[in-house]
């Protein structure tokens, strides 16, 4: 663990990805939504009030063109100009609605995996994982040893998915599932304090699909992180196992 | 009309000759008086004897130094600003307005902007009059020396102006072509503040889209002509200024020096687009390590405001030259620290217009044609990628940079003299020829995306119906295309207005342009009647685009749907 702890934003410690696989501990905040209401122009899109606890699934379900992406993209500050947004999303008691999106911590997984081509698949987990030391306090030799730490993280990472040895690979090399399962460590890697999933099983065939579900709902149960999920596939409902919201086009 | 394929099928290759012939002409044109050879000039056996003259020209390594210099700063300060501006404003409602800003700015003449830019930032210029006589102190005007600042500052500012609306818009277009939008979100959702998020995930991605362009910059910057002779130092001036000198002497056997010259001038741009690359690899090497660092925020809000700041500063230095043309223009007496002219007059307007007609329409009709051939060869490649199914390939994309990449003054030279020994007479006709060399890319590029991106299900809804491929082009795609064809047609007259190296050496210096007078009149001493031609270099253009933006309207006034695809 002392060697993973350099990479906690802010000194808190969490649970390492690496450890993820023995621990069970929960990181105990709560996602709160506290009367969300999206608008497009004038036109409301859909309103929310809800709270999702730690490790819990919530699944909104809907036809497309209700706004579940829209409502993501309120919830982590990429809210485009063309939309607007009202309601509080609270972390516990921490109000995010102010925030930037990249203070936020709420990690997103899209629809796509969306890796970057110019980075290595390992550079790609890089690139998801907090800086450790600051540049300032580094040492010549101090950076070496980070630079290996990052190293040996990211290759226990990609161990965990199923992944050893990929880390120089060129991101299209891999194919749709290994794609999906780098993008989802590239989050966690990140250590977000809660997650929004985007239809994230939605381009993946049937095989894949079921794979990806239960690896995406065991780490955010074990990790527990709270959970939102939009989807329009049922399935996705039902293997998340937690409540259940449908909405409907409103008009 | 079954020969409407095959017909379509050849324009390709057309478009290819009509640009690669030329380049490649007159590059072997200067290459062999390079080496003694012109009988016409009894030039008769090959010597090296006129690279050892131009080596013993006083102040060559400054020209050489200048034009390096200027290709290179210019390219990279334009490059800061676009991306400075990209990383501070993505994804905001100033993008949007900026994009609607931009056609026009493209639009201005680099004559024109140049002028404009002299007029500002003289000593004497709209910049010194504004902070005089409080709070400069200044009742003279200051003494320093702009335009022609021995180290080239006016040449870099001039050509950063013109420069900066070109990447820009080449940037907007490629932003979407590698996810811009989907990497900026994603980076800011693993925690990345704004402008670390563009230069590490959007940066990587949309600089090799942007690569040709900006080393069409770095060429253009480092060859260029008109914005030197008006902005540039003059003794010794950089090398393409020396180099159209040497055409112009009076002594005919100078004509090899040049030769020798132009081909030098080849090497210097040549030099600088591998300097260029040179850094681009050290770049790449540099900051590979930084970009998967994990450093989330690397000092964002200060290059949010320098982004913010130098965009500004472009739109201040734009917007003050044009202020400054439009009040010499109607000064009368406009004694120094005065901040306006009074009382205004339409007197240099009255006194330039019967010697404003006969350039003015020399510059509308080798515009139009020039215009036209481009248009009709831009149109007949795209359909013929249509038709073929396939888009083009890499190699073909050279050759369209071809001519913004190879400089001017040599090719162009070689051609004269290819003329020259072929005894053809200068004339309209090889201005316009050479004119297309410079407008059928910018037509291409400006029409490109929307014609590629149109709906193929129009073309299969009119196929089903019966329709015949010609047909089809006809009555579905041409209709459907009509308001990107006509922006593209305003880009490129404005760019065949704006041309001023063709016109003076295909013309051997016969034909006069709105372009070829302003940039005469700038070396003299008459602001007003200057004012007056830089104007019209504008105003013509600006027509241009006005046209391209009525007429749909005014045509297709209830077809709303051609007209906001």
């Amino acid at each position: 663990m002392t060697s993973l702890d350099a990479f906690s934003p802010g000194g808190t410690p969490q649970t390492s990805t690496e450890h993820s696989a023995g621990d069970d501990l929960a990181t105990g905040h709560s996602l709160i939504l506290e009367n969300i209401r999206i608008d497009q122009g004038s036109r409301p899109l859909l309103s929310l009030n809800t709270r999702i606890a730690p490790g819990e699934v919530l699944t909104l379900m809907g036809p497309s063109g209700v706004g579940k992406s829209t409502l993501l993209a309120y919830l982590a500050g990429l809210l485009a100009p063309a939309f607007s947004g009202q309601g509080r999303v609270l972390l516990n008691d921490r109000d995010l609605s102010r925030l930037p999106a990249e203070t936020r911590q709420l990690g997103l997984l899209f629809q796509d995996p969306l890796l970057f081509p110019h980075l290595s698949v390992g550079g790609n987990l890089a690139f998801g994982m907090p800086r450790n030391v600051s540049r300032k306090k580094a040492l010549k030799g101090e950076r070496k040893a980070t630079r290996q730490v990052r190293g040996e993280a990211i290759e226990a990472a990609l161990e965990e998915i199923g992944l050893a040895g990929f880390a120089d690979r060129d991101p299209t090399t891999l194919s749709g599932g290994q794609r999906a399962r780098v993008a989802l460590m590239r989050v966690l890697l990140s250590r977000p304090c809660a997650m929004l999933l985007d239809e994230p099983f939605s381009k993946l065939d049937a095989s894949l699909r079921h794979e990806m579900r239960s690896l995406v709902f065991t780490r955010v149960q074990r990790l527990g992180l709270p959970t939102l999920m939009v989807t329009h596939d049922e399935a996705d409902a039902k293997a998340a196992g937690g409540p259940v919201i449908e909405l409907g086009a409103q008009y | 009309m079954r020969l409407f394929s095959p017909t379509v099928r050849t324009i390709p290759w057309l478009a290819m000759g009509l640009l690669s012939l030329p380049v490649a002409g007159g590059l072997a044109g200067v290459l062999a008086p390079a080496l003694g050879w012109l009988p016409a000039l009894g030039g008769n056996e090959l010597t090296l004897e006129h690279w050892r003259t131009l080596v013993a020209t006083p102040g060559l390594a400054d020209m050489v130094r200048l034009s390096l210099s200027a290709g290179l700063a210019s390219a990279l300060i334009s490059l800061a600003i676009v991306m400075l501006f990209l990383g501070a404003f993505a994804e905001t409602r100033a993008l949007a307005l900026v994009r609607r800003l931009l056609s026009p700015l493209l639009a201005v003449p680099h004559a024109a902007a140049a002028i404009g830019i002299a007029f500002l930032l003289a000593p004497s210029g709209l910049a010194s009059r504004l902070i005089s006589p409080w709070p400069s102190g200044w009742e003279t005007p200051p003494d320093y020396l702009f335009p022609g600042d021995p180290w080239g500052l006016g040449l870099i500012i001039g050509l950063v102006i013109k420069e900066v609306p070109f990447l820009l818009l080449m940037s907007l277009a490629a932003l979407p072509q590698c996810q811009a939008q989907a990497r900026l979100r994603l980076a800011r959702s693993l925690g990345y503040a704004p402008v670390t998020a563009f230069a590490k995930a959007v940066l990587p991605g949309l600089y090799p889209l942007i690569r040709l362009p900006i080393y069409a910059v770095i060429a253009f910057a480092s060859a260029n002509v008109e914005v030197a002779m008006i902005l540039g130092p003059t003794t010794p001036p950089p090398l393409a200024v020396a180099v159209v000198r040497w055409i112009n002497d009076p002594d005919l056997s100078m004509r090899f020096v040049a030769s020798a010259a132009a081909l030098l001038q080849l090497g210097v741009t040549l030099a600088a687009l591998g300097l260029w690359w040179l850094g681009e690899r050290l770049v790449a090497s540099l900051s590979r390590t930084a970009l998967t660092g994990g450093r989330r925020e690397a000092g964002d809000r200060l290059w949010a405001g320098a982004g913010g700041l130098t965009t500004l500063l472009a739109v201040l230095l734009l917007g003050g030259s044009l202020m400054g043309l439009v009040l010499w223009s109607l000064a009368a007496w406009w004694p120094f620290p005065a901040a306006l002219p009074s009382p205004l007059s339409y007197h240099a307007w009255q006194g330039a217009l019967p010697g404003l007609k006969a350039p003015l329409t020399q510059t509308a009709l080798i515009g139009l044609a020039a215009t036209g051939l481009s248009l009709l060869l831009t149109v007949g490649a795209l359909e013929a990628e249509h038709l073929r199914h396939r888009g083009m390939a890499a190699w073909a994309e050279l050759v369209l940079y071809l001519p913004l990449v190879v400089p001017p003054v040599a090719f162009l030279f070689g051609l004269v003299q290819l003329q020259v020994q072929a005894g053809l007479a200068p004339g309209a006709l090889a201005v316009i020829l050479a004119h297309s060399l410079f407008v059928l890319p910018y037509v291409f590029l400006s029409l490109a995306e929307s014609y590629r991106r149109l709906d193929p299900r129009w073309a299969q809804v009119a196929a089903s119906l019966g329709h015949s491929q010609a047909s089809l082009f006809w009555r579905v795609r041409l209709p459907l295309l009509t308001v990107p064809i006509l922006t593209a047609a305003a880009v490129g007259f404005s760019v065949s207005v704006g041309q001023y190296l063709p016109t003076l050496l295909m013309s051997a210096g016969r034909l006069s342009t709105l372009t070829t007078e302003a940039v005469s009149l700038a070396s003299g001493g008459d602001r007003r009647l200057t004012a007056v031609y830089a104007l019209m270099q504008l105003l013509l253009p600006a027509l241009g685009f006005a046209l391209a933006l009525a007429l749909p309207r005014l045509l297709m006034r209830h077809r709303s749907g051609v007209l906001n695809p």
